[in-house]
């Protein structure tokens, strides 16, 4: 298999993970939409960094790896907090910030 | 040969549970096909010979993040007492999008030779990842246990109990 198949790959999936924060009504549908594009994004360096014999790619992966479980940790304590605040976790119902 | 049917197999489960999490209605298989999916993508990076990769995949994403969303879904149902609707809205234009992406990108990747064969990497690529995060990249490093620690205060001060 060839870097194209994987880059290929890789597309599809954050194709799919687009869609999911594109249409989802809930907050927490769209981080995982968001954790799917961001899992694409990996496949594609860790393949890039194979198939060109440098290892920065990879040191470039587990850093990507740490911040996406940061950012999900914080997404969703946010999530709670709104929660709290406004009873509700529909995107479209949190429009505090509307004029 | 062997590479094929696994890179086949595995690109099926991926695309399968990814379109699993986007579609599903109910938001706790949702999760659960977002861990097959991150565990598909442990898969991929064993297949790229990237062994330590998979590992802290399968520890972090399919372990840390999973969870993570599980004990979310459950503190805002017990809140709110009942389940929390998981549907799609705008569906047509959404696909539109996102094929369009995908189409975009498919074509670029398509119309560019790229490398068919691999390169030889380090002969242990733990080792040189533990190597490079603690010279070449030891400000990078230092930074993101900053920003985890940073996370981990932030979290802990936003689900604090109400007073």
């Amino acid at each position: 298999m060839g870097l194209q198949a994987y880059l290929t790959l890789a597309a599809v999936v954050f194709g799919i993970g687009l869609f999911g924060v594109l249409t989802r009504r809930n907050t927490i549908g769209i981080l995982l939409g968001i954790e799917l594009m961001l899992n694409a994004v990996n496949i594609n360096l860790v393949a890039f960094a194979r198939f060109s014999g440098s290892d920065v790619g990879m040191i470039f992966t587990v850093f990507a790896i740490c911040i996406t479980v940061a950012e999900a940790a914080m997404g969703l304590a946010i999530v709670i907090l709104l929660f709290r605040i406004r009873r509700t976790v529909m995107a479209d119902h949190l429009d505090l910030l509307k004029g | 040969m062997a590479e094929s049917i696994a890179f086949w197999f595995l690109s099926v489960v991926l695309v399968g549970s990814a379109l699993a999490v986007v579609l599903s209605k109910n938001l706790f298989h949702s999760v659960l096909f977002l861990a097959l999916a991150l565990t598909g993508t442990a898969g991929v990076f064993l297949l790229l010979e990237a062994e330590f990769l998979a590992a802290v995949q399968l520890l972090l994403y399919a372990g840390g993040v999973v969870t993570i969303v599980v004990f979310a879904i459950v503190v805002t149902e017990r809140l709110v007492g009942e389940r929390i609707s998981h549907t799609n809205r705008s569906i047509t234009a959404g696909a539109v999008i996102s094929l369009a992406l995908v189409g975009l990108v498919v074509n670029a990747i398509a119309q560019r030779p790229l490398a068919m064969t691999r390169q030889p990497l380090s002969e242990d690529m733990t080792r040189t990842l533990g190597e490079a995060v603690l010279t070449k990249f030891v400000l990078p490093f230092e930074l993101l246990g900053l920003l985890m620690l940073a996370a981990m205060l932030g979290a802990v001060y936003f689900a604090r109990p109400e007073d």
